[in-house]
């Protein structure tokens, strides 16, 4: 199942984001910043968070920064669907 | 209409976004008194540490309350003429309204021993508090910190990071007693020393002491005296209801509201921590002191006040956190009794949170990868997941959707049982129709 892949240790990091894009869980964000301080180039990650909103900038390199250092654990990865592989 | 709203946290600027979703003409205006305006106040912590500039914890520009369109009056209130629709400033000044919302928040309870009042006793309730604490810490010199749950912490982690030699005094046995279990707080507390804190079990400040008006030790209650350079407190936060007690609302542990966030008075409304909500599928009055329902309390409260009646939903507490370090899951309900620590409800907090029916625990993990769960009879009642997050967001959604777990329920309750993996593959079989 496509989502237990997730789980898989073994999982492809690189696979997953290349195919996937930031996906805030807004209930969890206090708008601390430190995802927005953190963006490379320069994205409102914290302001995507307040409208719960995916990250679909055309900028966003998904280098993971923001969703490895949020200290609630708001921002995850998740495979678009423009471009995953069927099963 | 005339809109007006006491306070600058997220619950008044979450009420000026509903207000104008649903009324584009009527006139805001927003009466504050924290110089800083309306920033995050959960990322002090992270200002504390080093994480962040101030700059960073401001989310809205001047740009975005000017599209707004509300008028910021800095001042204090300090009276509801309720009759007359009228809300007095300490100026002098009067702010007349068809609708009033008191979001003022809740305040740290004071560290009622001699010497509280001396120089370099310190809280963290905002952030001229935040920039106090890191002009006084001092690198190597000794530092106090007493009081439980989150904030207790984040102070301590904060003077780490800033090179203080930290004691951590809990009066009782152990941290945050009444939301976590031994095992968890035994996690936090090995993880504070490893970081260099000193731990004080079952101490309590009698006095503190000092010289020419500035702290310079701390006297305990079996007579020992620890020098230091700071002392700083989280004993607990107590909701901001003077003003609504003087005007003639009805108040307890905060100012009591129905779902609609209505007090006692068909055109006063309360939100954030300074209310005590209530629920309807308990039947209970709850205070939070939790960022989002703040947010969804202050949003809820707006929609009401410019007439579109809605009811606030409380969905189980959650919150998450970092622990010492650790980032930790807490929901629903999880722990029971009174923390020694806290002398009133703490800030990220939730009373839902101590209120244990009967429930089996299951549990797992050795280290810092632990999953505790809450069973009731058919669903989970409350998770704390600390390190690995993984089964946060699931968790999440199987609590508050209240999904029947008695397909696993055996299971997770059998000796050595793997509930991390027996929750994901049971999240991985239901997760199609509930992830959203």
């Amino acid at each position: 199942m496509k989502f237990l892949r997730v789980f898989n240790r073994s999982a492809n990091k690189h696979a997953i984001l290349t195919a996937g894009q930031v996906v805030p869980d807004s209930a969890r964000c206090v708008q601390c910043g430190i995802c927005t301080y953190n963006c490379p180039v320069g994205i409102d990650v914290r302001d995507h968070a307040w409208r719960g909103e995916p990250v679909r900038h055309s900028h966003c390199i998904t280098c993971g920064e923001c969703v490895a250092r949020c200290p609630r654990g708001v921002l995850r990865f998740e495979q678009t669907d423009l471009f995953s592989k069927e099963d | 209409m005339r809109y007006v709203i006491i306070g600058s946290g997220v619950a008044g600027i979450a009420a000026i976004e509903a207000i104008r979703s649903a009324d584009r003409e009527g006139e805001i205006f927003l009466v504050g008194d924290d110089p800083y305006g309306f920033y995050s106040r959960p990322g002090l912590a992270y200002y504390l540490t080093g994480e962040l500039h101030d700059k960073a914890l401001f989310p809205r520009t001047a740009d975005d309350f000017r599209r707004l369109r509300f008028h910021y009056i800095k001042g204090r209130a300090t009276q509801v003429l309720r009759a007359e629709h009228v809300l007095h400033l300490a100026d002098e000044s009067s702010v007349p309204y068809d609708r009033l919302l008191i979001a003022m928040g809740a305040h740290a309870i004071p560290l009622g021993v001699p010497g509280a009042d001396l120089d370099g006793v310190l809280k963290l309730d905002h952030m001229q508090d935040a920039k106090r604490i890191l002009k006084q810490a001092r690198r190597g010199k000794p530092a106090v910190v007493i009081g439980g749950g989150i904030t207790a912490l984040e102070i301590t982690e904060g003077l780490r990071a800033r090179g203080m030699k930290v004691h951590y005094l809990l009066r009782g046995d152990r941290y945050w007693s009444n939301v976590l279990d031994e095992h968890e707080s035994h996690i936090i507390e090995h993880r504070l020393r490893e970081d260099g804190v000193t731990l004080h079990h079952h101490a309590e400040v009698a006095e503190v002491m000092g010289t020419k008006g500035k702290v310079n030790g701390v006297r305990l209650g079996n007579g020992k005296t620890l020098p230091c350079k700071l002392v700083a407190y989280a004993i607990g936060v107590r909701p901001q209801v003077e003003l609504a007690r003087q005007s003639g609302l009805a108040v307890d542990r905060g100012i009591t509201v129905n779902e609609y966030l209505q007090t006692s008075d068909p055109d006063i409304f309360a939100a954030g921590d300074v209310a005590q909500v209530y629920d309807p599928m308990s039947g209970r009055s709850i205070l939070d002191t939790l960022w989002n329902p703040a947010r969804e309390q202050g949003y809820t409260a707006g929609l009401n006040m410019a007439g579109r009646t809605t009811a606030y939903i409380k969905p189980p507490p959650f919150n998450v956190t970092r622990l010492a370090g650790l980032t930790t899951t807490i929901i629903g309900t999880v722990g029971s009794g009174r923390d020694h620590d806290l002398a009133g409800i703490a800030r990220g907090d939730s009373e839902t949170w101590r209120q244990l029916p009967d429930a089996m625990v299951a549990q797992t993990g050795f280290d810092v990868n632990r999953v505790r769960l809450l069973l009731g009879e058919k669903t989970l009642l409350g998770a704390i997941v600390m390190g690995d997050q993984k089964l946060s967001f699931p968790l999440q959604k199987i609590i508050s959707r209240h999904v029947d777990i008695s397909p696993i329920r055996d299971r997770l309750l059998a000796p050595n049982a793997k509930v991390g993996d027996i929750v994901a593959e049971f999240w991985a079989s239901c997760s199609a129709g509930l992830k959203s």
